[in-house]
């Protein structure tokens, strides 16, 4: 039988406030355990949650980035379960009211563009840590992250396959990231997918019975934990039995996800609306003095790219994929004024360079402004594509000098000197009188051979055009 | 010294006739020689006190310091108290020394207040006899077989003793009316959000509320000036601006509007008699002050005490949540996992009125369960608000009794929880309308105070203290001290 995956995907992305969404308390990562929570974070007797302002605004802006409806009126609620990194025994959440109602986003993979519904988007308070490694017989609590403010980002089942949900969880990641309301660091978790899979025959349009992965903390991990579960639930329904509606962690180590807890082992968490925090009502104003700090979003730049620089539909989604991608790229295109160029230098020479290092554009050890000025010398002739290559790994390496610096002394400007050349050139004939005749006698494919001789002669600096020419002439 | 009022002992403390010292003393002492008996007090903190009284004295001695500076009190043991144990009257905190002060303790100390210690409720306060501490029960100062009430009766018989001539409480569903009408006082439950609910030991968030205990309205008005107030820390605080209630004390009431609820004073409720008698002589009272009084109706009074039993124990079972022995407050020995943990830390650590309530609580919210039990008492709890918005339309306050019957014995209800929730009739509705109200002594019966229910509409304090103190200026119940 043809089988039809489906995959809606639940988004974790940890808002990038100063403080906790429900106290004062520092959100930054990596403190000594414990030292960012404070009596609220604790969850000490008579203690009360005061709503950060920021991460509403937050909220409203991932809420209008998705074109998605914004509720005027949305209602926190505690989510009640016991858990020792808990403090309070229930979670602040939102669940009847949230605060982004039903919104979408476009999404590109494999030169396919796609619609992917988002069902609501709603503020809540992260839990602390559990830490079971360093504490033999015992379990250390860690309530540094307690309160931490998330957005809950809920897609509908829109997802075909694993590629297309990863495509999905990647433009959500690039979206929260270009509004700046999230550092997308999936390391340290405060960019963090849950899976929901099921699978249905072909031409079927009742949705199977799904499951939810966790624990998925990479999008090449993604990937794999739902390719592996559809997998699973084809080898299970075709053996002749039933999908488990159940909660499976995705364990990367083997490559598999294993169950955590069916539906009936289910907590009932018990909603109901938090006394202590008074609804949340957003007027007009507010929602119109957030779309005015809307930055340009990535599909706005996308199509700038493509139509104030001619760059391709691909290069423009390679180059905007992140803010600071997209931003190095325009920079270079400052300094060099080749976009095309610029294009191709940056996706081309400047990935595979970032990649080999396993580096983040942020890190780039060459700033955009010396890699335009390295483009500017190919493009006034200076020097010839290959030189450059050399001078890239050489600014790589000495991030303080310049193109110019390193032409400069290491004498690698073009030899464009027609009287220079053609000097080499007759050395050249000289030394290879055996191939002359050979070429004069008909022997084209020789040609090369002379440009070679020359150009090495010249220590690649001549310009190679002129060489080419200059050579059809004298032999 | 006991025996005056908290206004008169302003008055001695800035006209130099005694010091915060004397006096704070003269309390601790009365403290140490009738509390063994009483058990109002779960903490006294002589040492502190005596030092703050010390201070006070300085501040005082250069004319500074204001009406409440030097004036000792004492806290219900439900607000963090900074360095000293805040219990709940529960053994699950009874190891438990707040780190921080609630804003209320913050608010009466930077007013000068002398902190004596901190009074003994129903655990987590939950109940109406006080019978359900952790450390024993209260007895009240007018009768020692009777309950002082609860859940603040620790404050409440500590007042009406003479151990301090004023104390903290909170009132859910009566928890300061109730008891101030059993130990013949003053005891006023503001409006929701007009004092602080930050650092309050949290029982059901939607209608706890602090207030005071003194023995008239004008000692209540003099200390809610400082008590009331918009807090920052509190979202559900309000910022309406705080009058100077001292100031309206002395208003004219005549023609003053005063509703009557036919519901408040029917039989069927389990009012008695001499009760029903006591508060008839007091709105007599007030006719002969140029009162109108006037019949109103708050059809649904019978249908609060149930949707009160839902929705404050379907609160306390989240709020009661973070006690599971992790970071804090009692946890069971050996605990085998961490199943192992919650189970017999929260078994042994909560007593049984609290677990009673967990269990009901954890129930009406339960998936099925919730629009059944949860969503139809808020709806219920919207429409009292709208009786009392149509009676407010009518009258200006509202008078009844606080409680169907004057205090009842020490074990007299305790195995009837029913019978005893059913005693909260006249005070819960108040609460789940979210509204201000006040219980003044109107009278005895049999040696024990009656009490007098007046009712405000919302921020009406100052109304409600006037009207009170107009009551006090004709009447001299709350002159009456017990022996």
């Amino acid at each position: 039988m043809q089988w039809e995956t489906v995959v809606g995907l639940e988004i974790h992305a940890q808002l990038s406030t100063q403080s906790k969404i429900f106290s004062g308390a520092a959100t930054a990562y990596g403190a000594a355990p414990n030292t960012q929570a404070c009596n609220i974070d604790l969850g000490l007797p008579g203690v009360l949650p005061v709503l950060n302002k920021a991460t509403v605004e937050k909220a409203v802006k991932f809420g209008l980035s998705i074109d998605a409806e914004l509720a005027p009126r949305s209602v926190f609620a505690r989510k009640n379960y016991f858990y020792p990194d808990l403090p309070k025994g229930y979670q602040i959440s939102q669940f009847e009211l949230p605060i982004v109602g039903p919104g979408h986003i476009d999404i590109v993979y494999d030169g396919d563009s796609k619609r992917v519904g988002i069902t609501r988007a709603h503020l809540e308070e992260d839990a602390g840590k559990s830490l079971h490694e360093e504490f033999p017989n015992l379990t250390g609590i860690d309530l540094n992250r307690a309160g931490t403010p998330l957005l809950e980002i809920v897609s509908e089942p829109d997802m075909r396959s694993a590629k297309e949900a990863v495509a999905y969880a990647k433009a959500i990641h690039s979206l929260v990231r270009y509004l700046e309301i999230c550092d997308g660091n999936m390391q340290e978790g405060s960019f963090r997918c849950d899976a929901n899979v099921s699978i249905r025959p072909k031409g079927e349009t009742k949705l199977g019975t799904r499951t939810e992965v966790k624990n998925v903390n990479s999008f090449r991990y993604l990937e794999r934990a739902i390719n592996y579960e559809v997998e699973r639930q084809i080898d299970v329904i075709e053996s002749g039995q039933k999908v488990t509606q159940e909660t499976r962690l995705f364990d990367a180590a083997k490559n598999e996800t294993r169950s955590m807890r069916s539906k009936e082992e289910a907590t009932d968490y018990r909603y109901f609306p938090d006394p202590d925090l008074l609804p949340v009502d957003i007027d007009r104003a507010f929602i119109e003095s957030v779309r005015a700090e809307l930055p340009e979003l990535p599909h706005e730049k996308q199509q700038r790219f493509v139509n104030e620089y001619s760059l391709s539909e691909y290069d423009a989604n390679v180059l905007t994929s992140n803010p600071e991608m997209a931003n190095y790229f325009e920079e270079v295109v400052t300094a060099a004024e080749q976009p095309k160029l610029a294009a191709n230098w940056v996706m081309g020479e400047l990935m595979a360079a970032l990649n080999k290092e396993n580096l983040e554009i942020a890190d780039c050890p060459i700033s955009a402004a010396h890699l335009g000025g390295l483009l500017q010398r190919i493009s006034d002739n200076t020097i010839s594509g290959k030189i450059a290559k050399e001078i890239f790994t050489m600014l790589w390496h000495h991030p303080q000098k310049t193109a110019d610096d390193i032409i400069e002394a290491q004498g690698l400007k073009q030899v464009s000197d027609s009287g220079a050349i053609e000097a080499m050139i007759d050395d050249v004939m000289n030394a290879n009188p055996k191939q002359l005749e050979q070429y004069r006698g008909g022997q084209d494919k020789l040609f090369g051979f002379f440009v070679g001789q020359v150009m090495k002669l010249s220590k690649g600096k001549a310009n190679p055009q002129q060489v080419n020419e200059l050579l059809k002439k004298k032999l | 010294m006991h025996t005056k009022t908290l206004t008169a002992l302003s008055q001695g403390l800035h006209q130099g006739d005694f010091t915060s010292e004397a006096l704070t003393a003269h309390y601790l002492e009365r403290i140490k020689a009738l509390d063994a008996e009483l058990n109002s007090f779960i903490t006294v903190t002589a040492d502190e006190a005596l030092e703050a009284a010390r201070a006070a004295d300085k501040l005082l001695a250069v004319g500074k310091g204001g009406p409440l500076t030097g004036v000792p009190i004492a806290h219900k043991d439900i607000f963090c108290t900074k360095g000293v144990k805040t219990s709940c009257g529960s053994k699950m905190l009874d190891n438990f020394i707040a780190p921080y002060d609630a804003t209320l303790v913050t608010q009466l100390q930077a007013a000068g207040t002398v902190m004596l210690g901190k009074t003994n409720m129903d655990e987590f306060a939950m109940g109406s006899s006080n019978e359900n501490s952790f450390y024993g029960p209260v007895k009240n100062p007018w009768d020692l077989k009777a309950v002082p009430g609860g859940s603040s009766g620790g404050s409440a018989a500590a007042v009406a003793a003479g151990l301090c001539p004023m104390a903290t409480g909170t009132d859910t569903g009566g928890s300061i009316r109730q008891p101030a009408a059993f130990c013949g006082l003053t005891g006023l439950k503001p409006t929701y959000g007009r004092i602080s609910r930050y650092g309050m030991v949290a029982f059901a968030s939607s209608l706890d509320q602090a207030g005071p205990f003194t023995r008239t309205a004008e000692d209540a008005a003099l200390v809610m000036n400082a008590m009331a107030g918009f807090d920052e820390r509190d979202s559900t605080s309000s910022d309406v601006p705080v009058p100077d209630y001292t100031k309206t004390l002395h208003d004219d009431i005549n023609g003053l509007r005063i509703g009557v609820p036919k519901e408040f004073l029917s039989d069927a409720e389990g009012l008695t008699p001499e009760v029903k008698a006591a508060v008839q002589a007091a709105i007599a009272v007030y006719e002969k002050l140029g009162a109108v009084i006037q019949e109103v109706s708050l059809p649904h009074t019978g249908s609060t005490v149930p949707a009160y039993y839902v929705i404050a124990p379907a609160e306390c079972s989240s709020n009661l949540a973070r006690f599971d022995g992790v970071r804090y407050g009692y946890r069971c020995e050996n605990p085998k996992n961490l199943e192992d943990l919650y189970k017999r830390s929260r078994s042994e650590g909560f007593g049984d009125e609290v677990k009673r309530r967990i269990l009901v609580g954890t129930y009406a919210l339960s998936a099925g369960y919730y629009d059944a039990y949860y969503l139809k008492a808020q709806k219920l709890r919207r429409i009292v608000r709208d009786d009392f918005q149509a009676a407010f339309a009518e009258v200006d306050v509202i008078a009844g009794p606080t409680t169907p019957s004057v205090a009842f014995n020490i074990g007299e209800k305790t195995d009837d929880p029913l019978a005893m929730y059913l005693s909260d009739i006249y005070t819960v509705a108040v609460n789940l309308a979210g509204l201000p109200a006040l219980s003044i002594p109107a009278g005895f019966v049999e040696g024990r105070p009656v009490g007098l229910q007046l009712i405000g509409n919302d921020f009406a304090e100052g109304k409600l203290l006037n009207v009170a103190h107009q009551y006090q200026q004709a009447t001299d119940w709350h002159k009456r001290l017990p022996e």
